[in-house]
């Protein structure tokens, strides 16, 4: 494409219809705990 | 939703629904102010004279792609994620704050924990109650086997003992339920020495280090007991604990910093950890009482957001000394799935804080308001109508978050800061609202940097 770069795969309603399997750690958004916000997460099913 | 920024020069487009991220070049990026959702694969009539700087080519061009991008999913995807949050219920408790000390060796002025003590009084938790909060996960995990541990405080070193046995008596039983703990600290690190950091090196999966930056910004606001340096004490011992840690391979650790109205160019403090041989960083911004005289308060915003600009510059025109800040990561790839960022904050469903004397909270920003007491792990109670309440606060149940494009990356943020200043778990706390978008849009920005650095 000339006017457009997209940069990822935008997979989230296919990460909607498999996921909730628990997995992955607990998230916490309090600032005074820095260890796993949702968007420093990744997903522990997929390899 | 489609959400639409500049950032180191860069036309970003985030498409939350599909979490598809976009550049584009000043005609489509010009040309999304004027179409929506449902798109034709006709172009409207009218585009090239509303885009009449740019030539009838590029004009077609662009919207060709753009429609592409469409009939993919990619953009004005629909937000149909609404279906599952309505059949959200309680998970097991697989993550578990372990508050071993409500004591600190520190009087740091932003404590949210009223210098270590939770507003009562000031104790260590003893080693049967570590036990027994290993028990509780372990019963309360179902079929979970990762479980989550952090010890925290006051300053859990404060209580060593207890630490050390509950690590033993979790390793000593974790195989035989089938799980698998993993232990996290959060640590000033006054007491350590190299039997702790021995210890931690090899127990714990992640380690959170709290240092404010540069000593100025680090003794103004984290006070010792004997009025001496606490950096001169806390550096040189970090140091050491990220030096073996990394020897062994370990890359997971935060140095944690907390900015406040003191130190609003923060940027400064996050490069002279990085100088202090540290990679993985973090800075966050004081959340407390717009009454204390170092507290953001929204007139801050401004200045904060040139601030994150900086730090994202640098971070995008290192070519060494590379580092890692803790708010500008984000997974475009493999990041958790949609039904995981229903629900961002853990608290009082999958997630809980026990005290040193076994009380249950749903958070550690929780501990010590007896409104949200949970149960006690001495007499075996736990509230299941507090759980059930926290399995249902999603960003379909919270004021405004279905509207905001961040929502599948903030998930709803922090139900506790929501509570306490917000008055309402599900009524999001603005100023930290902002901060986060803020964060999200440099965080996209250096991920777009990185993606199309690698694609040359």
């Amino acid at each position: 494409m000339k006017h457009v770069v997209t940069v990822n795969k935008a997979n989230l309603k296919a990460s909607a219809e498999k996921g909730g399997c628990g997995k992955c750690t607990s998230s916490c958004q309090s600032a005074c705990k820095t260890s796993c916000t949702v968007a420093n997460q990744k997903c522990e099913s997929v390899k | 939703m489609v959400h639409k920024f500049k950032q180191l020069g860069y036309n970003i487009v985030l498409d939350s629904d599909s979490n598809g991220v976009h550049v584009l070049d000043d005609c489509a990026y010009d040309m999304l102010d004027l179409i929506s959702a449902p798109m034709s694969e006709e172009m409207p009539l009218n585009l090239p004279a509303q885009l009449a700087k740019y030539s009838e080519d590029d004009v077609r061009g662009a919207y060709a792609e753009l429609y592409t991008l469409y009939k993919e999913g990619s953009l004005f995807a629909e937000d149909d994620y609404k279906k599952y949050s309505d059949t959200m219920v309680k998970s097991p408790v697989k993550s578990m704050c372990l508050n071993v000390s409500h004591d600190c060796n520190l009087r740091c002025e932003y404590c949210f924990a009223q210098t270590g003590d939770f507003g009562g009084e000031r104790c260590i938790m003893p080693p049967e109650i570590g036990r027994k909060a290993i028990d509780f996960l372990i019963e309360r995990s179902a079929n979970r086997e990762n479980i989550e541990l952090d010890f925290f405080g006051g300053e859990p070193l404060m209580a060593w003992d207890t630490v050390m046995e509950t690590v033993k008596y979790a390793r000593s039983i974790e195989k035989q339920h089938g799980k698998n703990f993993r232990f996290t600290i959060t640590t000033n690190g006054v007491l350590l020495d190299d039997e702790k950091i021995e210890f931690i090196n090899r127990e714990m999966v992640n380690v959170v280090l709290s240092l404010d930056g540069r000593r100025e910004t680090t003794d103004r606001i984290r006070k010792t007991l004997n009025g001496k340096s606490a950096y001169d004490v806390i550096v040189p011992k970090f140091q050491k604990l990220v030096k073996g840690r990394t020897t062994e391979g370990k890359t997971d650790y935060y140095v944690r910093a907390t900015f406040t109205k003191y130190n609003l160019d923060f940027t400064e403090d996050v490069l002279h950890m990085r100088e202090l041989g540290f990679e993985q960083l973090s800075a966050e911004p004081v959340v407390t009482d717009e009454k204390e005289p170092f507290a953001i308060t929204g007139a801050d915003l401004p200045r904060i957001y040139s601030e994150y600009d900086k730090l994202c510059e640098v971070m995008a025109n290192r070519t060494k000394d590379r580092f890692n800040f803790f708010h500008f990561m984000v997974d475009l790839d493999q990041g958790p799935c949609a039904i995981k960022r229903l629900r961002g904050c853990g608290c009082g469903n999958d997630y809980v804080a026990v005290d040193p004397n076994g009380n249950i909270f749903p958070c550690h920003q929780f501990v010590g308001i007896d409104k949200w007491k949970m149960g006690n792990l001495n007499d075996g109670t736990f509230d299941d109508e507090i759980k059930s309440y926290f399995a249902k606060t999603h960003l379909y149940s919270k004021q405004g978050c279905a509207d905001c494009w961040a929502k599948f990356y903030c998930s709803g943020g922090c139900n506790a800061n929501s509570y306490i200043y917000e008055g309402d778990c599900r009524k999001p706390h603005k100023l930290s609202c902002e901060l986060q978008r803020k964060r999200l849009e440099c965080a996209l920005a250096l991920a777009v940097h990185k993606a199309l650095a690698d694609s040359k």
